[in-house]
């Protein structure tokens, strides 16, 4: 039987979204999109994931934090289930600043700014400094999330070459003046110097005055991001950049990497006159961190040997990272190459010439392995060679697994570049908003 | 039908995991909401044990996308397991799924559809990319379409307009899969008809037409809300309309589908509709084609998929 259904109930042009003409402009590039819809596939056990930042948690000492968490509760449940200052509770900023004293730096705590991970600190640092059209200087390649907060305020981000020094001072001097020359306002520089996400890489010492100098110079703010710095794998720590200067660096920390990603608290440390407006900010945006949330931290600092799970924490990714070199030097082909990190999460690969790492990517998923693409490192639309590679989360079983799945995967693209000849980079990106596949 | 207890199978582990997840939430609460008992399931290695479970559901519904899900396989392990489930039996899952099959069948019945070629990989390899694009170019012409020969969403699917950038398109495409599917492009009201059968037979719901703000409606333009407009039913002569109807229901009859299909078709300038491909498990999100359609009918998501449980359960006690 051949025929066309009953009459229609309903006619007409339908846009699926009546609010469409409404948003503001900066939700330009919230659209869906088929390389983020692939990581729901990457989220299956059989898909060895490579691409998330995700910490390992599985050494914490489950048993006595709930033990702790219920006592907390029970003693000062009617303080941590009310609303809280938007500044923080005092007793975990002052916490915050013996942990940042490891690293050098001298803080008081009221500079200190608690927020729903160190997330919400880059955002309200973004709020309250960037105009639309304002520049951001970052490294090139820089921190997913970073970027996506800095497009959300519509700045817009100037890339700063990296070497396997960190941030090149001469590339920072060539880009202000390449900005003063264009008649663009910098508002500030964002780096992050220890162990960086995605490059991989830790800023010399030596480069470290140099670049304040440099910044100060030109009238530049630093915002440091520094969740890695307590990661390095020998243990060993590096002199923040807040360190040297109490006046113009903007110090972002966080707790997700070094204890739990899900609670979500994270710190800015800023000079006096910028962390009041942090805290005005932070009070529009939330009015204040949950202090369920804040005082889980504090009790487990006051109650656990953190420095002791830190520890535990760098044997398990100094093990992985072991494992990721091993099987990277085993099975990948020629003309890749590759960072070796001293901390941190990550290594950042760069492909044989010719190699489109996003478009790669759906072959990646149906052979089982998961990276995180280049492209989304930039703000400029590098990146299309490289990817970052996490040994933070997979055993070192699944490590050896998951590169040994890429190699296949990649020997299969290169014999697609030998038939068609060099194509060239054919994937356009910018920066996303952070998931945990990326983050 | 109350006491009907389904199983919806959503997730897998294609390309398209993402969108059915979308589509078995969606369908599982429209199937609540008329009162059925629904479990969302993944299909993963607890599967099978869940199904030769003594308690177990009364029947199963496929919102797969792609890969195990559309080209057969799962419905083969429900035929063995002796399951009643909604949708298309494996064969002819097979026949829908392999893109230049489908379009085979429906030509040799006299239907148009684009002309096409299909090549692997190893094709290009082996004779040389250069002269066999050369020969595509000069069979097809330009622009063309390439696409993945199976695989949905539009994923991997490409407009290509200069043969320079064939080579790329190429490696894009055969990123879904180790063979392509190039079409004649053909200018048109791209249209999308689903068909439900009934107790009378397939019936072709309302056409919906699809205009993509950017022309090309790909993966952005399918999933995100507003970037596309849908008239339902699709503005098209009365004539052209019921031809439209007429095509997805001979493709579904042609070709063997079962329950529920979605045809995708173009309206040329001149009247003439082509054939593009069809679908055996289309997507039933917020954003897809197949619910537009049966709102667009009069009739709920829930209420027709209940219809179609309801005929998986007497399909199988036959």
């Amino acid at each position: 039987m051949t025929e066309s259904g009953p009459p229609p109930a309903r006619a007409g042009a339908r846009s699926l979204d009546p609010h469409l003409r409404r948003y503001a402009a900066r939700t330009a590039g919230m659209t869906a999109s088929e390389i983020r819809a692939l990581f729901a596939v990457a989220s299956r056990p059989e898909v060895v994931s490579l691409a998330g930042g995700m910490p390992n948690l599985a050494a914490l000492p489950l048993d006595s934090l709930a033990t702790e968490i219920g006592a907390m509760i029970a003693a000062d449940g009617l303080v941590a289930l009310q609303y809280g200052s938007a500044h923080g509770v005092p007793e975990l900023r002052e916490q915050i600043c013996q942990i940042m004293a490891l690293e050098g730096i001298s803080a008081h705590p009221d500079d200190v700014v608690v927020t729903v991970g160190s997330q919400m600190g880059l955002d309200m640092v973004t709020r309250i400094f960037c105009d639309p059209g304002d520049v951001v200087l970052a490294e090139g390649p820089s921190y997913v999330g970073a970027l996506g907060s800095f497009t959300a305020y519509q700045a817009r981000v100037v890339h700063v070459a990296m070497d396997e020094a960190g941030l090149v001072p001469e590339a920072l001097r060539a880009a202000l003046a390449a900005c003063r020359e264009a008649g663009t306002r910098v508002k500030f520089l964002y780096t992050i110097p220890n162990f960086h996400n995605p490059a991989g890489v830790t800023m010399a010492v030596a480069r470290r005055t140099e670049i304040l100098e440099i910044c100060a110079a030109h009238g530049v703010l630093v915002v440091e991001d520094n969740p890695y710095g307590l990661l390095g794998l020998d243990g060993q720590t590096y002199p923040a950049l807040r360190s040297y200067d109490h006046d113009n660096v903007v110090y972002l920390g966080s707790f997700s990497k070094t204890f739990a990603a899900g609670l979500r608290v994270g710190w800015v440390l800023a000079p006096h006159a910028v962390r009041e407006k942090l805290v005005l900010a932070a009070e529009s945006a939330t009015l204040c961190p949950p202090m369920i949330t804040q005082l889980i931290v504090s009790r487990y600092l006051s109650t656990h040997d953190w420095m002791g799970q830190i520890k535990k924490f760098r044997e398990t990714y100094r093990e992985r990272r072991d494992a990721m070199e091993s099987a990277l030097e085993q099975y990948m082909p020629p003309g890749c190459s590759w960072n070796r990190p001293d901390g941190g999460f990550y290594f950042w690969l760069t492909m044989p010439e010719g190699v489109d790492t996003k478009a790669m990517l759906p072959r990646a998923i149906t052979a089982r392995v998961a990276y995180a693409s280049g492209t989304g490192f930039y703000a400029d639309h590098l990146g299309s060679r490289q990817l970052r590679l996490s040994f933070c989360y997979p055993t070192p079983e699944r490590i050896r697994e998951g590169v040994r799945r890429l190699a296949n995967v990649l020997s299969d693209e290169l014999d697609l570049y030998h038939t068609f000849g060099a194509v060239g980079p054919r994937s356009v990106s910018g920066p996303q908003s952070p998931s945990p596949d990326t983050a | 039908m109350s006491d009907t207890w389904v199983a919806v199978l959503s997730g897998g582990l294609s390309h398209e995991r993402e969108v059915s997840l979308r589509s078995g939430r969606r369908l599982s609460a429209a199937l609540r909401s008329v009162g059925l008992t629904v479990d969302e399931w993944d299909a993963d290695a607890n599967l099978v044990a869940r199904l030769t479970d003594s308690h177990r559901p009364d029947a199963v519904i496929v919102a797969l996308h792609g890969g195990e899900g559309e080209n057969g396989a799962v419905q083969n392990v429900l035929e063995m397991l002796d399951v009643p489930y909604v949708g298309t039996d494996p064969r002819a899952c097979r026949r829908a799924w392999d893109k230049p099959t489908a379009k085979a069948e429906l030509a040799r019945a006299g239907l148009g559809t684009p002309d096409w070629v299909v090549l692997p990989h190893s094709t290009f390899r082996e004779l040389g990319a250069r002269g066999v694009l050369d020969a595509m170019v000069a069979t097809l012409g330009l622009p063309l379409m390439l696409k993945p020969d199976q695989g949905g969403s539009a994923l991997g699917a490409q407009v290509v307009r200069d043969a320079e950038d064939l080579p790329a398109a190429m490696v894009g495409c055969l990123a879904y899969g180790d063979t392509v599917l190039a079409e004649r492009f053909v200018e048109g009201t791209e249209v999308a008809v689903s068909v439900i059968d009934s107790a009378d037979g397939p019936v072709a719901l309302p056409a919906v037409e699809i205009v993509p703000d950017n022309g090309f409606y790909d993966y952005t333009a399918r999933y995100t809300a507003g970037l596309t407009t849908f008239h339902a039913p699709a503005r098209l002569d009365p004539a052209i309309a019921a031809t439209v109807g007429e095509l997805a229901v001979t493709a579904h009859t042609l070709l063997g589908l079962r329950d529920v299909s979605r045809t995708d078709a173009i309206v040329t300038p001149d009247g003439q509709v082509q054939f593009l491909e069809v679908n055996v498990s289309p997507g039933l999100t917020e954003t897809s084609l197949l619910p537009m359609a049966v709102e667009a009918a009069g009739q709920s998501l829930g209420d027709v998929f209940a219809g179609l449980v309801e005929r998986a359960l007497i399909r199988h006690r036959r």
